[in-house]
């Protein structure tokens, strides 16, 4: 309706807007990338090059790539499950879902210490099969699975909702089994998203830090993930190993997910311009 | 065909166990058993033992802080939300769409990232930060407008991806109508468009509450953990698991799960309300 022509109002919207998200979202960024680089690239390279940091890059990517080739099994499934099937206590399973949206990261690593920890109520069947959760990698990466259990699943129940089943139907009857119905036809249709859930689970595992921090304890070359080590370099005021850190783990993650954005507005094209074709060849 | 069909269905629900067994058992023992433990730990010595334990003046100041920090962000961002909703789906301007993808930003970026970013700006040593401090005497970093900033940093995507849908999909007949019926724009504006958009607003508000009641990552950078002072009740518990204060973590926990678990069940039924329309 106020296209062509705006009136002042319109015009002192948009100025606000992106007043406010200048200030708010732009300046942060531009900010932690300018003072990175204010004494030039060396330090920058310095930091670049640091055994703690790279030890840190590496326990990150390991937890992280973990977490997602797990969360890519279960995620799917469960989104299966709550589409396809109706058993009694659904709604409460679909319930749970999203508590690792809202519960406080320090709070999910606490609820691990009490389970896993010196005091923990599993502790001392640990114990006796020598098994080390708490202050290690395992409890790191049960924190992470926690964390990211969501993004996988939500990802996917749109999607799987939105199968063709007419196809699912027409494979059965010409006597496909269920592995060939779902490589051959359900796959190719949440491929996509698959590719997405996958992404945001990588950037949340990365991005991870107050829960890894009370469970893993973020001792340096064992616990220590690439947010503990930021956190680390501010507090022993090591500021450029900090912020060259956080550009990359920043960097790196808004990276990979406008890259499975862009891929999965290419694939929605697509179908629409098949859609479209379909509708136009059934008129012809 | 009958019977056939009978053992066929049979085997069908024999499958389905396959997927639903490992499913229940995922979440139960990844969401489930840790919720039931802390909840009874949180219980452990009685609910006036929880009640007290919040009650202590470091824990209550903690809470208190998160609570008027969160609700001062939540309302910013759902005005802010909402005209940045409106704007990108009413109004074309050069930039709109680069502008738009950087909404989603705050999602891909590591809370603690953030946090960084904003001692970067704000800073004493950072101009920015000096000028506000020296000129105008307003403290940002170790200090509460510090913590709604990175509150709203975190939660800017909430509202305005929960309101743009549905500003989209609305129709525009009405508003025509109302604009030929003699009305002005503003009145078009919170007599026809603004009714629709209550709920998903909302949502996104009520969402973007939630995650900031128990953000850490960021606020702890930012605001530091000065007891009494900037602490936060994330940071709070953090204090108290490290101090072995296990009453004390336990009880601040729960109460916020307690404030999630709330928050969690309205935007469940203001989604379901949305649905139904």
């Amino acid at each position: 309706m106020d296209q062509g022509k705006k009136g002042f109002g319109a015009w002192l919207l948009i100025l606000l807007v992106v007043l406010y998200m200048g200030f708010l979202i732009v300046a942060p960024i531009v900010s932690l990338i300018q003072g990175a680089f204010q004494e030039g690239l060396s330090p920058v390279f310095r930091s670049l090059s640091s055994a703690a940091l790279f030890q840190a890059l590496a326990l990150s990517l390991k937890i992280a790539l973990g977490v997602v080739l797990i969360q890519l099994i279960f995620g799917t499934m469960l989104a299966w499950v709550i589409v396809r099937q109706d058993f009694w206590g659904k709604s409460l399973l679909n319930g749970l879902l999203d508590i690792p949206f809202a519960i406080s990261p320090v709070v999910v690593g606490y609820m691990l210490l009490l389970l896993f920890g010196r005091n923990g109520i599993l502790f001392p069947l640990l114990e006796r099969f020598g098994i080390r959760i708490a202050f290690a990698v395992p409890g790191m990466f049960i924190a992470t699975l926690f964390v990211s259990l969501p993004f996988m699943i939500r990802e996917m129940i749109p999607v799987i909702e939105n199968l063709d089943r007419q196809q699912e139907y027409a494979a059965t009857t010409l006597g496909a089994n269920q592995w060939a119905i779902f490589w051959r036809i359900i796959f190719p249709q949440i491929r996509t998203a698959l590719v997405y859930g996958m992404t945001l689970t990588l950037a949340r595992a990365l991005g991870e830090f107050g829960a890894v921090l009370v469970i893993g304890g973020g001792v340096q070359g064992r616990t220590e993930t690439t947010t503990l080590f930021i956190f680390r370099s501010l507090d022993e005021r090591r500021f450029t190993e900090a912020y060259t850190a956080s550009i990359l783990l920043g960097a790196f993650s808004v990276t990979i997910v406008y890259l499975a954005d862009a891929i999965k507005r290419r694939q929605k094209k697509k179908e629409e311009i098949k859609d479209l074709q379909a509708s136009l060849s059934f008129k012809s | 065909m009958h019977e056939s069909l009978i053992l066929e269905k049979r085997r069908t629900q024999k499958a389905e166990w396959v997927l639903r067994l490992p499913s229940i058992l995922y979440i139960s023992l990844m969401i489930l058993i840790p919720l039931i433990v802390i909840v009874q730990d949180g219980f452990r010595e009685g609910i006036s033992e929880l009640i007290h334990q919040i009650r202590l003046p470091i824990a209550k100041h903690a809470i208190v802080l998160t609570l008027w920090t969160s609700a001062l962000m939540t309302v910013i961002n759902a005005v802010m939300g909402l005209i940045t909703a409106y704007v990108f789906v009413r109004f074309e301007f050069p930039g709109k769409r680069l502008l738009n993808a950087i909404v989603d930003l705050p999602l891909a970026i590591p809370t603690l990232v953030t946090g960084v970013m904003l001692v970067m700006l704000y800073g004493p040593q950072q101009t920015l930060g000096r000028f506000l401090s020296e000129t105008l005497g307003i403290g940002v970093i170790f200090a509460p407008p510090g913590i709604v900033i990175a509150l709203l940093f975190i939660s800017f995507p909430f509202v305005v991806r929960s309101i743009q849908p549905v500003l989209q999909d609305l129709d525009q007949t009405q508003e025509r109508a109302a604009a030929t019926l003699g009305a002005s724009s503003w009145q078009t504006f919170w007599r026809v468009v603004f009714p629709a958009l209550v709920l998903p607003m909302l949502n996104g508000s009520l969402l973007s509450f939630s995650r900031a009641v128990g953000e850490f990552g960021s606020v702890v950078v930012v605001a530091g953990n000065i007891p009494l002072r900037t602490q936060t009740a994330a940071v709070y518990t953090l204090g108290a698991v490290e101090s072995q204060n296990r009453l004390g973590a336990s009880a601040v926990s729960v109460l916020l799960i307690s404030i999630s678990f709330f928050v969690l069940i309205i935007t469940n039924a203001i989604q379901k309300k949305m649905g139904a329309k």
